[in-house]
């Protein structure tokens, strides 16, 4: 028998999924579990223009985040339009009989922090949804990736998706991260090395003896920021972190149906000599804390450097993106980027919301003040409790920040929190995209530690520095 | 969806690199629904000052580029956000094109899916058009069939995926594909259920 051509662990869960494929190319692919947040109102209507139901309401997930108010739970005291978008998602679900996690479920929260926690997300499965951070859920091997509304609404009436197979990169961090570099700092240097369309086209596949070393929540951070360096998607390969962090969750499976699955899970990876259309290898002990001075996360630098110089470089576009960041951002050429004072901080968002994001924060802050205001807000109500009872709200309320309930928050704005035009935060999230968090807002963003040691200095600061005795 | 076969329109510069999907169309906007139209929003932050004035030195607000059909613009543009609230911003606004040297993924899949065409350029073609437009053209023919654009008398070629060039010649519908493979599905769904029970039912159900 002619031995098995090797494949690449994104190659074999596609192929798995394929239910039809054309001469041209695409390929029908299964879609085993479908988000949906209130965003998602194009797609459903769609669906009704055309009379149609749900195809697997038992494979669609209804999720609260995007407008979901963090100060307070009830929808009366919740601006009308703001309001209007979370009753219009519960309807659309309750018609078409989708389970719907709303405002006020003990497991409401971001649809990428909540898929993960209750077990909708599994290894070796297709998960899409109207939102492009959906490569977090990659983390546990899985094919997850962002789609529009047309999209949305295919899969809504057929449970599939037309699409092309992108091709796959793989991206090896070698070597051990340092005391206070976190899976936040390998993506943005990642990002930078690469571009943020450096990926274009491509599945990542990230690997090496770093990605191994890190937990879900740390896997769950570089994947969700795939999206970033252009990627489709980005995958980690299933191991016995995957495995322990999935057993006994609400809906992943139960008993022998999980020891089965068990098996399946940990025979996924890529074959040895699987070939890839790009690889790229980054030493660990390269990376200091990253932080962005920008307006793309391409824009980022260790917090050792200084802000860049449009004539640095010859590129005519580069060099005008750098004017136009640095007129944006409110900057100078040259200045050091540990002398950018912030006027607030904020901690949450997909990518950096889960509970350890908070205990790494909570390191720093414990028993300090914080310089600047900011606000809090976990990646899920699950993750709310759970910080609660381990007392890190205390030493957030403590430091000065404010302590709220979970949804996306300042990391888009759309329910209201904002950042105040002009004004410069230090931010856990993934876009500093021009007016992301607000019009004219500016945005630098850096992990949990370093965003804490920002609000304990009111600047750009090195965590290392404040981290003596703490870790 | 109307097909994309040529196109002979008033083009616009937008000579900005990584013009992102929350540019594109701010979430503030996105309440909406699409009846209402999403035009007048497009790049709102861009366009408009503080005040809601056109703010003058900017291209698309000129004059001579009101009408402008096809938009010129630097690499990575329509990254981020999935938001396809972009994409109903371009074409409610009129575009039919953007030419630029390279596209977010899902943004692309989003404008095929509405008929806009993303028309990939080298970055020297994309620099070459950009200063022939500030130059004082006005006007760009594309040809999605020979994949060319034409410039006072320059040729440029464009890239954009097959399978894209043959959905928007044919203004295809993924939907009305789909229906034909009913059966397939079906099928699918059976032998995954022996396969993968616990990806066709969840933990609970
Ligand atoms: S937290 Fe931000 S990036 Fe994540 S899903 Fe919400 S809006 Fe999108």
């Amino acid at each position: 028998m002619a031995k098995a051509e090797p494949r690449t662990l994104f190659d074999k869960i596609w192929q798995n999924h394929v239910v039809a494929s054309q001469a041209d190319g695409q390929q029908l692919l299964f879609i085993d579990r479908h988000l949906v947040h209130e965003g998602s109102f194009h797609g459903f209507n769609k669906l009704k223009e055309k009379q149609a139901r749900v195809s697997r309401p038992d494979l669609t997930f209804g999720i609260v985040d995007h407008y979901a108010p963090t100060r307070t739970r009830d929808i009366n005291q919740t601006d009308p339009a703001i309001a209007g978008m979370i009753t219009q998602l519960e309807e659309n679900c309750r018609a078409n009989d989708v389970r719907i996690y709303g405002l006020n479920d003990p497991r409401q929260g971001i649809v990428h922090v909540v898929g993960p926690e209750q077990g909708i997300t599994l290894p070796g499965a297709t998960i899409v949804c109207g939102d492009s951070h959906t490569s977090t859920h990659g983390a546990f091997g899985a094919i997850a990736f962002g789609i529009g509304a047309s999209e949305v609404a295919h899969v809504l009436m057929t449970q599939t998706l037309w699409q092309k197979k992108p091709k796959t990169m793989r991206v090896r961090f070698d070597g051990t991260l340092g005391l206070g570099i976190s899976a936040k700092d390998m993506a943005l240097s990642m990002i930078a090395t690469i571009g943020a369309d450096g990926a274009q086209g491509h599945a990542i596949e990230y690997a090496g003896e770093a990605v191994r070393a890190l937990s879900m929540e740390g896997r769950l951070t570089l994947c969700n920021l795939s999206i970033e360096s252009g990627a489709r998607c980005g995958l980690v390969a299933p191991d016995m972190t995957t495995v322990d962090f999935l057993r006994g969750r609400p809906l992943a499976p139960q008993g022998n149906l999980f020891d089965r699955a068990t098996e399946t899970w940990l025979s996924l990876g890529s074959d040895d000599d699987a070939e890839f259309a790009r690889e790229i290898t980054i030493d660990c002990r390269d990376i200091a804390p990253i932080v962005t001075w920008g307006i793309s996360p391409e824009d980022a630098l260790p917090i050792s450097g200084t802000v860049p110089r449009p004539e640095s470089t010859a590129d005519e576009s580069r060099s005008a993106h750098i004017r136009e960041a640095i007129d944006y951002m409110g900057l100078k050429a040259g200045q050091a980027l540990s002398d950018i004072a912030v006027d607030r901080v904020f901690i949450g968002s997909c990518t950096n919301s889960r509970i350890e994001d908070l205990r790494a924060a909570a390191a720093v802050l414990n028993g300090r003040k914080a310089a600047v205001p900011g606000l809090v807000s976990p990646g899920s109500s699950v993750v709310k409790q759970r910080a609660e009872e381990e007392g890190l709200d205390r030493i957030f309320i403590d430091a000065g920040l404010e302590w709220v309930d979970s949804g996306c928050s300042m990391c888009v704005g759309m329910n209201g929190d904002l950042v105040p035009p002009g004004e410069r935060c230090a931010s856990t999230t993934n876009r500093n995209f021009k007016g992301r968090q607000g019009p004219k807002a500016r945005t630098h963003l850096m992990s949990p530690a370093m965003v804490a040691a920002a609000a304990v200095t009111g600047r750009l600061t090195d965590v290392r520095d404040l981290m003596g005795g703490r870790a | 969806m109307k097909p994309f076969i040529s196109l002979e329109a008033k083009a616009a510069p937008l000579p900005f690199a990584s013009v992102d999907t929350d540019q594109l169309i701010p979430a503030r906007f996105m309440k909406r629904s699409r009846s209402e139209g999403y035009g007048q929003y497009l790049l709102y932050d861009m366009r408009f000052d503080g005040e809601g004035r056109a703010i003058a030195d900017l291209p698309l607000n000129a004059e001579n580029r009101q009408g402008a059909e096809i938009l010129v613009a630097r690499r990575n543009f329509g990254a981020g956000s999935s938001r396809e609230a972009a994409v109903y911003a371009l074409v409610d606004y009129g575009f039919r094109c953007v030419i630029a040297p390279s596209f977010g993924d899902i943004f692309s899949s989003n404008s095929v899916n509405n008929g806009l065409l993303p028309a990939r350029v080298t970055e020297e073609d994309a620099e070459e058009i950009l200063a022939l437009l500030e130059g004082g053209h006005e006007t760009i023919a594309v040809d999605l069939e020979t994949q060319e654009i034409r410039l006072a008398n320059h040729v440029f070629r464009f890239e954009v995926e097959p399978v894209w060039r043959t959905k928007l010649l044919n203004g295809w519908d993924d939907l009305d594909l789909t229906a034909s493979y009913a059966a397939d599905i079906s099928r699918y769904v059976e032998a995954d259920k022996e396969r993968h029970p616990w990806l066709q039912q969840t933990g609970a159900d």
